[in-house]
C-alpha cells in the first residue's frame, strides 16, 4: 500500500532506532495521545526498543476508552427502546456500561448495527422513516467534522428521525490537565497526527511555551513514529520546547480550515467528563442550540443515570499514564479482553488491551479464562 | 482517533450536492467523502478517517521524510563500517545537519 | 456474560483476584461461534462438562479417530451459517462441502461421503435452494466424494437466516498416520499452503455496512490432494490444520497450547495478498485473525520439511506455500512474531467477534 509499507521498512526502523539511542544521553519521559500510536508502539514493541530510562507514557488517546460512563449507559438505554435502530462505530460495542454492553443487548433482541461512516447511519434513517435512528458520535477532534456533516446534512434534507448521542472529547485540554497535575512526569508529548490534520497544530503552540515542553505532531505508522521520538528526544537534550511536525506529509500548522469551519458550525465547546479523569473543562463538543433537535440526548428522555464503574479497575490512572496494566491486580487475571472490567481493555487501542494483546505480564502460564461472570462484573463479552 | 489510511482518489462526483468520491486503498475501493478536501483531482492521494477524506498527502513531502531516513541509514551503515573487531560502539561519525529531523 | 446484578455485594477490590464466580444466567454472544478465545472456553466451560463421559476426550482436532473392524476411519461434521449465502468465490454450498472434506483430510483421511442437512427459512425461493444445491454437487463431484444421506427441515420466518447447513463426513485413514493437534515437536518446520484472509475479507466485503469493493475471492477449496501429497514427502508429518475462522493466529495457537510448545513466526513469510491487507487496514483488522477457507498449515519434521514445501507448491492448491515458522521449547502454548524493530511480540488467538474499528 503506497504511503504506508515504505513507513514500515524494517532497515528504516533500525537506522532509527539507533539513532535514538545515540542521542539520548539521560532519561527522558514522554507521552503519545493518541490510542491508534498507542496500538503500534505496543504492538511493534517499540517502547522496548527505546534506550534505559527513556519511557513511553501511553496517555488517554483512545476515545473508546475515555467516553464517559454515563454516555455509555445513555447509549444503552436509548438502544435498549424498540423503537431505535442504534448505530455505532464497531469499537464502542464491547465497552462495558455500569450493567451491560452494546454487543450483550444486540445478543438480547436489541437492534445496534455497526456502520463505518456517519453518513451510513444517515443512510439507514432514510431508509427506515419509520423508525428512530441515533447514531453514537464519539470520537477526538478526528471524528468531529465527519459528525457534524452528519447533522448539517440531516438538518438540510429534513431527516428527523435522525439524532446524536454526542461524546467528543478534545486534546489539548487532556494534555493541559496532565501538564498541570502536581504529579506530571511527561516532559514531551507526541500529538496525534490525525487530530492535528484536521485542528492544525496552533493549539499546542501555547502548551509548548507555557509549561516547557516539545511536544511533535507525529504519524501512526512504525516509522512515524520512531522518527517523532526521535525529534521529540532531540528537543529534549538540546533544552528546546517546540512544535514541530514529524507528519508532513499530511499535516499543515493550520490544520483543514474547511473540516473546522463545519466542526463550529454544528457543535460548541462545552465541558466533558473523562471516564477514569473525571471532567475537564472546555474539553468537549456539544451540539449547538439551534440543533438540539437533532441531540439524542433531548430526544429520548434518559434522565438520571446511576453510573458505576467496577471498583478493580483502575482505568483512570491507566489513562493518565501514573500506572501501567502490570499495576492493575485484575489485570490479565480478572480483566481481560473476554471480560473487560473498563474500557481500557475493551478497545484495541487501550493501553491494557495492548499490554494482553502483546502478552506483557502475562508471563509462560496457561490462559486461565472463563465464561462464567465473576461477581459483579459489568458488561463483558466480546 | 487515528485509523486514517491513504488511499487514492479515483472518482470524483456531486451526490445531492455533497462532493463524493470513489477511493482505492491498495486494492480497496470505498466510497468516501470529498467535502473536506475541495482541492481534490482524480490521481490524488488523501487520508480517509470514517468514510471522510480529512487530509490530502503531500507527495513531496513523503518523499522528503523517506529520503532523509534513508540518509540516515546510509550514515549507519558508515558508522558500522569503522567498527573494528572487539569494538562494541562505532568510531564517532559527523553526521552534520542533514541527520536532522524534518522542523516545520 | 452480563445480566443486571441488582442485590449483588461491592466487589473488594482487595480480594477481586480471587472472585467465586456465581453461575448467573448466562448467554451465548456472538462471540462464541468466532473460532476464538470466546468459543474455545465455551467448549472447555459449558459443552465439555455437560458432555462428560459421553466424550472420549483428548485434544480437539479438525476430525475424530474412529476405530471400526481395525479400520481407522475419520469422522467429522460441520455447520455453515455464512450470510450471504452467496459471495465472491462460492456459496454456502461450496464451502459446506469443502470444509467437510478438509476436516476430514487435516487427519490424513481419504474423504469417502458426506451427509447434507438443510434447515431453510420459510420464504427462501426454490431456485437458490437449487443454486445451493447443486453447487454441493459439484463440490462433492469435483473432490471425488458422494452425498449419501441428508436431511431437511423448514422452520418459520425468522427463524433461520435464510439457509443453515450441516455436512457431516467419513473417511479412511491410512496406516501409519498419525497426524494431532497435540502431536508438534521442537524443530519442526511451519509450513503454509498458502496466502491467508482471503475468505474472511471477501465476505466482509459483502456484508451489511462494510460493502466495499475488492478483487478477492474466497478462497475455498478441497484440500485433501495437497494433504496426501504432504504425506507422501513427509510420512512422519505431526500436525495439518486448516485455518478457518479465528484465522491462521488461533489455529497455531491451539496446537501450540495442544502440543505444550512454542512457535515462532515469521511475519515476513506469511503470504498475504496486497487488496487483503489493505482492507484489514481500513477495517482495523489483524490478518492473521481473518478467516480462511482453503489453506492448510502443517507440522513436520525439519528434514522432511523441503520436500514438503516442494510437495505443496506442486499444486495448485498449493500456489504460494511457504516456510513461515518453526516449534521451539521456549514459551510453550504461545505464538511470537518478529517485530520490524526487532523486538518479538505474541500473537494471541482471536478473543471473539471480529469487529471493525475506527482507532
Amino acid at each position: 500500500m503506497k504511503y504506508v509499507d515504505e513507513y514500515r521498512d524494517a532497515a528504516r526502523a533500525k537506522a532509527l532506532v539507533r539513532e535514538i539511542r545515540r542521542i539520548a544521553t539521560r532519561p527522558w519521559t514522554m507521552m503519545e495521545v493518541c490510542g491508534g500510536q498507542t496500538h503500534t508502539i505496543v504492538k511493534q514493541g517499540i517502547d522496548e526498543m527505546l534506550p534505559d530510562g527513556v519511557r513511553m507514557i501511553h496517555g488517554p488517546g483512545c476515545p473508546v476508552c475515555v467516553t464517559p460512563l454515563e454516555q455509555v449507559d445513555k447509549a444503552l438505554a436509548i438502544a435498549a427502546d424498540p423503537a431505535v435502530i442504534f448505530t455505532s462505530y464497531g469499537d464502542m460495542l464491547r465497552v462495558p456500561g455500569s450493567t451491560t454492553d452494546l454487543l450483550s443487548l444486540k445478543a438480547r433482541g436489541a437492534d445496534v448495527r455497526i456502520v463505518y461512516s456517519p453518513l451510513d447511519a444517515l443512510r439507514i434513517a432514510r431508509e427506515h422513516p419509520d423508525r428512530q435512528v441515533v447514531f453514537f458520535a464519539i470520537g477526538f477532534e478526528t471524528t468531529a467534522p465527519a459528525n457534524a456533516m452528519a447533522v448539517w446534512r440531516a438538518a438540510e434534507q429534513g431527516i428527523d428521525n435522525f439524532s446524536v448521542l454526542v461524546s467528543h472529547v478534545l486534546v489539548p485540554p487532556a494534555m493541559e490537565a496532565i501538564l498541570s497535575s502536581p504529579s506530571n512526569q511527561v516532559q514531551s508529548f507526541l500529538a496525534a497526527g490525525h487530530v492535528c490534520a484536521v485542528m492544525g497544530w496552533t493549539e499546542y503552540e501555547p502548551l509548548a511555551a507555557r509549561y516547557h515542553v516539545p511536544i511533535v505532531v507525529t504519524g501512526f505508522e512504525p516509522l512515524d513514529l520512531l522518527e517523532g521520538i526521535l525529534m521529540a528526544i532531540r528537543q529534549l537534550e538540546e533544552g528546546r520546547a517546540e512544535v514541530e511536525n514529524q507528519y508532513v506529509r499530511a499535516v499543515r500548522r493550520e490544520g483543514n480550515r474547511m473540516a473546522q469551519e463545519t466542526i463550529f458550525r454544528v457543535f460548541d465547546v462545552g465541558d466533558r467528563t473523562w471516564r477514569g479523569i473525571g471532567q475537564i473543562p472546555a474539553s468537549g463538543y456539544h451540539l449547538k442550540e439551534r440543533f438540539q433537535r437533532f441531540d439524542a440526548e433531548h430526544r429520548f428522555r434518559v434522565g438520571d443515570i446511576a453510573t458505576r464503574e467496577h471498583p478493580a479497575c483502575i482505568a483512570g490512572e491507566i489513562l493518565q499514564g501514573t500506572k501501567t496494566p502490570l499495576d492493575c491486580t485484575a489485570y490479565g487475571v480478572l480483566c481481560n479482553p473476554q471480560r473487560p472490567l473498563g474500557a481500557p481493555m475493551v478497545s484495541a487501542e487501550g493501553t491494557c488491551a495492548a499490554f494482553h494483546a502483546a502478552g506483557r505480564g502475562l508471563g509462560p502460564v496457561a490462559r486461565p479464562l472463563t465464561v462464567l461472570a465473576p461477581v459483579g462484573t459489568p458488561g463483558a463479552g466480546r | 482517533m487515528c485509523l486514517g489510511i491513504p488511499g487514492k482518489v479515483i472518482e470524483v462526483r456531486d451526490e445531492g450536492g455533497l462532493a463524493m468520491g470513489r477511493v482505492d486503498f491498495g486494492g480497496v475501493r470505498k466510497d468516501a467523502c470529498l467535502a473536506y478536501v475541495p482541492e481534490v483531482k482524480v490521481g490524488d492521494y488523501v487520508i480517509v478517517h470514517v468514510g471522510f477524506a480529512i487530509s490530502m498527502v503531500d507527495e513531496d513531502e513523503a518523499l522528503r521524510t523517506l529520503e532523509l531516513l534513508d540518509q540516515m541509514g546510509d550514515l549507519l551503515q558508515q558508522e558500522l563500517a569503522t567498527m573494528g573487531p572487539g569494538m562494541t560502539e562505532p568510531a564517532v561519525v559527523d553526521l552534520g545537519p542533514a541527520a536532522a529531523g524534518a522542523p516545520s | 456474560m452480563t445480566g443486571a446484578p441488582t442485590d449483588r455485594t461491592a466487589l473488594d477490590p482487595l480480594a477481586a483476584t480471587c472472585p467465586a464466580p456465581l453461575a448467573e444466567q448466562e448467554r451465548v454472544l456472538l462471540g462464541h461461534g468466532s473460532g476464538g478465545q470466546l468459543s474455545a472456553a465455551l467448549m472447555r466451560d459449558v459443552i465439555a462438562p455437560a458432555l462428560g463421559a459421553a466424550s472420549p476426550g483428548g485434544p480437539l482436532n479438525d476430525a475424530a479417530l474412529v476405530e471400526i473392524g481395525g479400520q481407522r476411519l475419520a469422522f467429522t461434521t460441520d455447520s455453515f451459517v455464512v450470510s450471504p449465502l452467496v459471495f465472491p468465490g462460492g456459496d454456502i454450498g461450496e464451502l459446506a462441502v469443502n470444509g467437510t472434506i478438509n476436516d476430514l483430510a487435516m487427519m490424513g483421511a481419504h474423504p469417502v461421503a458426506i451427509s447434507l442437512a438443510y434447515v431453510i427459512e420459510e420464504g427462501l425461493p426454490f431456485d437458490e435452494l437449487c443454486a445451493v444445491t447443486e453447487s454441493v454437487a459439484r463440490a462433492a463431484t469435483a473432490a471425488g466424494v458422494r452425498v449419501v444421506t441428508g436431511d431437511t427441515k423448514v422452520v418459520g420466518r425468522g427463524a433461520a437466516d435464510r439457509l443453515f447447513v450441516n455436512t457431516s463426513g467419513i473417511g479412511v485413514v491410512p496406516e501409519g498416520v498419525d497426524l494431532g493437534a497435540d502431536r508438534a515437536s521442537p524443530g519442526d518446520a511451519v509450513l503454509l499452503s498458502g496466502p491467508i484472509g482471503l475468505h474472511g475479507v471477501a465476505i466482509m466485503s459483502v456484508r451489511e455496512g462494510l460493502e466495499f469493493e475488492v478483487e478477492i475471492a474466497s478462497d475455498t477449496q478441497p484440500l485433501h490432494r495437497l494433504a496426501a501429497a504432504v504425506l507422501a514427502a513427509a510420512p512422519d508429518a505431526h500436525v495439518l490444520r486448516d485455518p478457518t475462522r479465528g484465522g491462521l493466529a488461533s489455529a497455531v495457537n491451539e496446537i501450540a497450547v495442544a502440543s505444550g510448545v512454542g512457535i515462532e513466526l515469521d511475519e515476513d513469510a506469511i503470504p498475504v495478498p496486497g487488496p487483503v491487507r489493505a482492507a484489514c487496514e481500513m477495517l482495523g483488522l489483524d490478518p492473521l485473525h481473518v478467516a480462511n477457507e482453503g489453506k492448510c498449515v502443517a507440522f513436520v519434521p525439519a528434514d522432511h520439511a523441503a520436500g514438503a514445501l516442494a510437495a505443496m507448491r506442486a499444486l495448485p492448491e498449493g500456489e504460494g506455500a511457504a516456510l513461515v515458522g518453526r516449534v521451539v521449547a521456549d514459551h510453550p502454548g504461545m505464538v511470537t512474531v518478529r517485530t520490524l524493530v526487532g523486538s518479538e511480540r505474541i500473537v494471541d488467538m482471536l478473543v471473539g467477534e471480529q469487529l471493525p474499528r475506527i482507532c
